[in-house]
């Protein structure tokens, strides 16, 4: 497998192209070859044997005509008996030409694949090393096609290009092997050669804007059909039918216009291109009648050059081939290019802390975070300053947007603050290891990810074999103190049943349950709960937060942001953020009693709770009906 | 009734393509004149080898060669194919024009049947694979004939000119050539199998490459906060080079296929001058004859590797015409009698449900005998649990799908019976999850509105009817909270918009649209505690002076109800207002208590 060095190492060649399209099409191809260098020796030698033979096929049904179907259907004896010996000759060139087809495949196809592989690899990599924040900026769906279409198209190119290569040395050797035969000859072959590439060029011109249009609007089509079938139920009861009916409509017909213009281009492209090489051979014929009357040739000759021209009717719409795909290939790569050179990765510290299972202490100085928007820096956090006696529980209290996300984020080192400070035990955290950070502090998300994996290796997110994986009694502690055991229990295949998409459908409050469970197998020093347990009955909840340490740990750090009053009454002490300010801390009946804004929250909240209490009992029944 | 389509109906190829001809006429209008035209293009094919063999006779025979005759041979050699290309441009044109006429044709009418089924509002799981059969399977039939459909075409009338050219130069040598590439025609049906095999093998692992990437892009903030990125890493890696092998297994495959196909059509070569020596000493072809079919056997390969190819190609264009009409040939499960139906009348809107038993295709049923009366312009909150048949019985009352016994009546009269128009007028049914349309806030509200297809009102009218419905339900503020007021955009299926907000507009979209019965499905996703107020508020308005049946998720709402109906494994166990189903025992009871104890 293609490696390319870790984080850390410097950064080589940014990959984005520059310069002129002429430019940038031979940087991109010149990258691709010197990336497969032997790979790509092996399929342009395959390509140019491709090319001499394909000549000489050509070659050999001259000789074969002149020197023993023309002698021995003139009655020469000693020419017909050897009419094996044509044959022979020509079976020969055909199986060493197959050979060298096959091979030009293979290798064509081994190159396509390897260079798929390496730029998958580059831009998964980034996915891994590149910040939560530049994850935030790029959707899913634009994340994975990069990784998936843009890189086929980036490479697209690669497929006829040993192809195209091997038709240069087709045309060198064709005219080289012409003219010494006869130069007339070779100019009435060499004036249509041009033209069918020219023609070929243009075709493909004109062919790549009414295609990448029909696409276009293919997906387009697909899109309406999407969003309506997915307002079956709003069309439905609304009635509405007619109108998406002809809504659908005018878009497939958009698309049949599309689809027409692409057929029309080719209709008129294809017949041309295909009667070229038969008006060549055609020329061919009349100038080799002339030199044959002025005894400059033999007519095995003649046989020869002209069937030479209708061989090469296929190979040379190859150059066709590779300019088309060239312009796909461009934007796919700079889409590639675009993830790869993306800046910002966040650099790995090497400091340890020293080894201590308590909870640890959290301290934020001055912590200010930004992110770009396109109208200039956003503020999200604005010198936020914060301390966390070690074993205490405080919960994050803040209306939508206050910053507790955000703040939560820091901590766990998602993101960085563009000024300031965050401190565990009193070292930044920019200066831990990967491994002394995710060791001491661990996240819970709003957003609970489950792998497509057991129930097992979510917990542990570690391979079984791993050394360093809790093991099975570990697990179901955790899981216990996660009050998720039960429900694993009863799962078919208990810790080996398999979870995510194609596995056991668990409820949002389960699943929330099994990361809680994730966080407490790594007995961290600090827990951060970003609304962890939303979807999770408030008495499940105190549970868990109550017998926190209580398996002969210690209890660690808990930060909680908190969206219902059952969480806010858990913690020791509450911290109200606005605007991405601390505005006050305290107790909760400190913070109710004299900051009116925490006061009309917690209004608000308790509104919410009531109704969340209503979705966490329903939660407690999970044979879904078929959904409204 | 059913709610199944068929996923392979029993249609043969022949079948299909009639039934599919049958369904889009427009396919096969001027057949004949384009198969004529075809016929006159495959001529072109055949002659250069026809000069070449004169030109060559010539040059043979007596007295060396006859120059003029060659030159006046060539001159017409290039008007046939002059005059064969144009057949062929007009064959192409005219194929594209009727087919994709035909095609949009079916996938408008495959489209409007798919809305028209049930199985669109009771199966979600079912739209993906819906929308793949309006959508890729009519651009695999598209496709085929794009690129597969005329050539094949072309390829046979190319096979049998030049079949019948060479039968009058030789047909020793004709059946010669034919022995050659018949084994290729055999072979190429397994060949084609087993790189299709292979490339479904990349499909797969190339789906499984996305997953394992997916989960590095969607868990993210979970790879890096559990410092997890290097195994993450090597499953992908190990995902990506699995991938990159399987590529390379079918590109190996595809090369052998091919290969060989390059070499029977060199090969055939090696067979013909063989042969054609012998047949030349024994006096039966002339040279030029030998020649000419050098150059005809040459020609014979492409159309005969091009037509095998597209014939198995032809299977999966098949497999998709099916799929298509499979969907237009499922009948309907709740039909509408249309103008044929009784209308219904505004007014106060009253429901009976009687004798009321529903099951899904299959399955067990979801109610049971369910009989209740819903008196005209009151509040009524149906509570259950998860699963005990609330939904189902809202469907019911919304006829997305008619009961299995038993009737649903609007004002005494069989839903069954009524003209649908007029019922989606009386009946406006607000689900949990406001699906919004891509576009802005008002074009999402003015949906709403009623008029008939083209005779849509204009753009400013539209505006102005979305801007009155949000002022009446008190949402002007929030709107113009927005970036752009009415005009902000709410992104793909309304994500620019949180949960709440979206429900905010399909309750303005719903007051537009009017009627005489409410019925809402109570959302159940997170709001926040603001917007959670203008619901509320917003709900309260549009209900207003109408009858009502909610699928209550929380309490307060039955709480609020004049009518509470409590359903469980459905059968409805319970009816009354909330005050005396309070103070009775039974199921009610329990859960107001249990969720009394919680909240408090």
């Amino acid at each position: 497998m293609p490696d390319r060095p870790q984080s850390g190492a410097p950064r080589p060649e940014q990959m984005t192209l520059t310069g002129s399209k002429v430019r940038r099409s031979l940087v991109l191809v010149g990258r691709g070859l010197r990336d497969e260098p032997v790979v790509y020796f092996w399929a342009i030698l395959a390509s140019g044997l491709f090319g001499a033979l394909t000549v000489f096929v050509a070659r050999t049904v001259g000789w074969a005509t002149d020197s023993i179907v023309l002698p021995a259907l003139s009655g020469d004896t000693d020419a017909q008996g050897r009419w094996w010996v044509a044959g022979l000759v020509l079976l020969g060139v055909a199986i060493t030409l197959a050979l060298s087809v096959a091979g030009r495949r293979m290798v064509a196809g081994l190159g396509v694949a390897n260079l798929q592989a390496r730029h998958r690899t580059r831009v998964t990599r980034q996915y891994l090393r590149l910040p939560i924040s530049w994850h935030r900026q790029h959707p899913a769906g634009q994340l994975l096609s990069n990784a998936n279409s843009d890189v086929e198209a980036a490479t697209g190119v690669f497929n006829p290009l040993p192809f195209a290569l091997g038709v240069v040395v087709m045309l060198v050797v064709a005219f080289v092997s012409l003219v010494t035969v006869d130069p007339w000859i070779t100019l009435a072959a060499f004036t249509i050669i041009p033209v069918v590439i020219a023609v070929n060029a243009v075709f493909q011109r004109k062919m790549s804007p009414a295609i990448t249009r029909a696409q276009q609007l293919r997906a387009e089509v697909s899109d309406v059909a999407h969003e309506s079938f997915e307002a079956a139920l709003v069309v439905k009861s609304l009635g509405t039918a007619d109108r998406e009916e002809e809504r659908f409509a005018d878009k497939a017909d958009e698309l049949r216009r599309a689809n027409v213009r692409v057929g029309v281009v080719r209709a008129y492209f294809d017949p041309f291109i295909d009667a070229l090489p038969s008006l060549g051979s055609l020329l061919v014929v009349v100038v080799g009648v002339l030199r044959l009357d002025a005894g400059a040739v033999e007519p095995g000759e003649v046989v020869g050059a002209a069937y030479l021209l209708t061989l090469l009717a296929v190979p040379v719409r190859a150059f066709g081939w590779v300019l088309g795909e060239l312009p796909r290939a461009l934007v796919g790569y700079e889409r590639v290019a675009r993830v790869v050179d993306a800046g910002g990765t966040l650099r790995e510290g090497t400091r340890t802390l020293s080894p201590s299972a308590g909870p640890a202490q959290v301290e934020l100085r001055g912590v200010t975070v930004e992110v770009p928007t396109p109208r200039g820096p956003l503020t999200l956090l604005h010198e936020v300053d914060l301390d966390l006696a070690p074993g205490r529980t405080v919960a994050l209290v803040g209306s939508t947007g206050s910053g507790k996300t955000t703040l939560a984020a820091t901590v766990c080192r998602l993101l960085d603050p563009v000024r300031g400070q965050v401190l565990l035990d009193g070292v930044d955290v920019r200066e831990l290891s990967p491994q002394a950070r995710t060791g001491t502090v661990t996240l819970v998300s709003q957003s609970t990810f489950v792998f497509e994996d057991t129930v097992r290796e979510n917990v542990t997110l570690a391979d079984p074999d791993d050394p360093d994986s809790p093991s099975d009694e570990e697990v179901w502690a955790a899981l216990e103190a996660a009050h998720v055991a039960d429900v694993v229990r009863r799962l078919d295949g208990g810790l080996d049943a398999p979870l995510g998409e194609r596995g056991a459908n668990l409820s949002g409050g389960q699943r929330q349950r099994i990361a809680i469970a994730r966080a407490l197998v790594r007995r961290p020093r600090v827990l951060v709960l970003d609304d962890a347990t939303s979807a999770v009955d408030p008495r499940v909840e105190r549970a868990i937060l109550g017998s926190l340490g209580a398996d002969g740990g210690s209890r660690p750090t808990v930060l909680l942001v908190a969206y219902r009053m059952s969480s806010i009454l858990l913690a020791d002490e509450v911290v109200h953020l606005e605007g991405g300010r601390v505005v006050d801390r305290g107790t909760h009946a400190e913070l109710l009693a004299r900051d009116p804004g925490y006061a009309e929250l917690a209004t608000a909240y308790e509104r919410e709770t009531e109704r969340r209490a209503r979705l966490a009992a329903q939660d407690l029944d999970d044979d879904a009906e078929v959904a409204l | 009734m059913s709610a199944s389509i068929r996923d392979d109906g029993g249609l043969g190829v022949f079948a299909t393509l009639r039934r599919g001809v049958a369904l889009s006429p427009q396919l096969v209008k001027g057949i004949w004149v384009t198969l004529g035209l075809a016929l006159v293009a495959a001529l072109g094919k055949v002659v250069v080898p026809l000069v070449v063999q004169q030109a060559i006779d010539s040059a043979t025979g007596a007295g060396g060669p006859d120059v003029r005759h060659v030159v006046v041979l060539a001159a017409i050699g290039t008007g046939v194919l002059l005059v064969a290309g144009l057949c062929s441009a007009l064959v192409n044109v005219r194929l594209f024009r009727s087919s994709e006429a035909g095609l949009a044709e079916l996938r408008v009418r495959a489209f409007r049947h798919v809305h028209d089924l049930a199985v669109l509002t009771q199966n979600t799981e079912r739209r993906g694979a819906l929308v793949s059969r309006v959508t890729s399977d009519v651009d695999t039939i598209s496709l085929f004939v794009q690129w597969g459909g005329i050539m094949l075409l072309v390829s046979v009338l190319q096979i049998v000119v030049s079949t019948a050219v060479m039968l009058s130069l030789s047909w020793q040598l004709t059946i010669v050539v034919w022995a050659c590439f018949l084994p290729v025609a055999l072979l190429s049906r397994p060949a084609q199998r087993s790189v299709a095999r292979r490339y479904t093998a990349v499909r797969e692992k190339v789906g499984a490459m996305l997953g394992a990437i997916s989960e590095a892009v969607v868990g993210a903030e979970t790879i890096r906060a559990y410092g997890v990125a290097p195994r993450t890493q090597r499953r992908i890696d190990a995902a990506i080079d699995a991938t990159r092998r399987a590529m390379v297994r079918a590109q190996v495959m595809v090369a052998v296929a091919f290969s060989s196909g390059v070499l029977v059509a060199n090969g055939v070569l090696a067979a013909v001058v063989a042969v054609g020596v012998v047949l030349g000493s024994w006096g039966e072809i002339t040279a030029g004859q030998l020649v000419a079919m050098i150059f005809l056997a040459q020609m014979f390969a492409g159309p005969v590797q091009m037509a095998t190819e597209i014939l198995n190609e032809l299977q999966n264009a098949v497999a998709g015409w099916r799929r298509v009409i499979d969907v237009i040939d499922t009948p309907v499960e709740v039909v509408d009698r249309g103008a044929e139906g009784v209308r219904s009348e505004r007014g106060p809107a009253r429901v009976e449900l009687r004798g009321v038993s529903f099951a899904y295709p299959g399955g067990p049923p979801v109610l049971r005998d369910v009989n209740l009366e819903l008196p005209a312009g009151r509040r009524v909150a149906v509570v259950g649990a998860t699963g005990s048949g609330k939904t189902t019985m809202a469907k019911l009352v919304c006829r997305l799908m008619d009961p299995t016994e038993g009737q649903v009546l609007l004002d005494g009269v069989d839903l069954r019976e009524i003209d649908g128009e007029s019922l989606r007028r009386r009946v406006v049914l607000v689900p949990q999850e406001g699906f919004l349309f891509e576009g802005t806030i008002a074009d999402n509200v003015a949906y709403g509105l009623r008029y008939e297809v083209g005779a849509e009102p204009a753009p400013a009218e539209r505006r102005a009817a979305a801007a009155a419905a949000v002022d009446e339900l008190g949402l002007t503020d929030w709107v113009e909270g927005m970036p752009r007021g009415l005009d902000s955009s709410v992104g793909q299926r309304g994500e620019s918009l949180s949960a709440g907000e979206r429900q905010l507009v399909a309750i303005a979209r719903a007051h537009l649209a009017g009627g005489d019965l409410l019925v809402l499905d109570e959302a159940t996703s997170a709001v926040d505690p603001a917007t959670e107020v203008r619901i509320a508020q917003a709900l309260e308005r549009l209900t207003a002076g109408r009858s009502t049946l909610t699928i209550a998720h929380r309490l307060s709402t039955a709480e609020a109800a004049d009518l509470v109906v409590v359903v469980d494994e459905g059968e409805v166990v319970q009816v009354g207002p909330h005050s005396e189903l309070v103070a009775s025992e039974g199921i009610y009871a329990q859960l107001y208590g249990a969720w009394v104890a919680q909240t408090r």
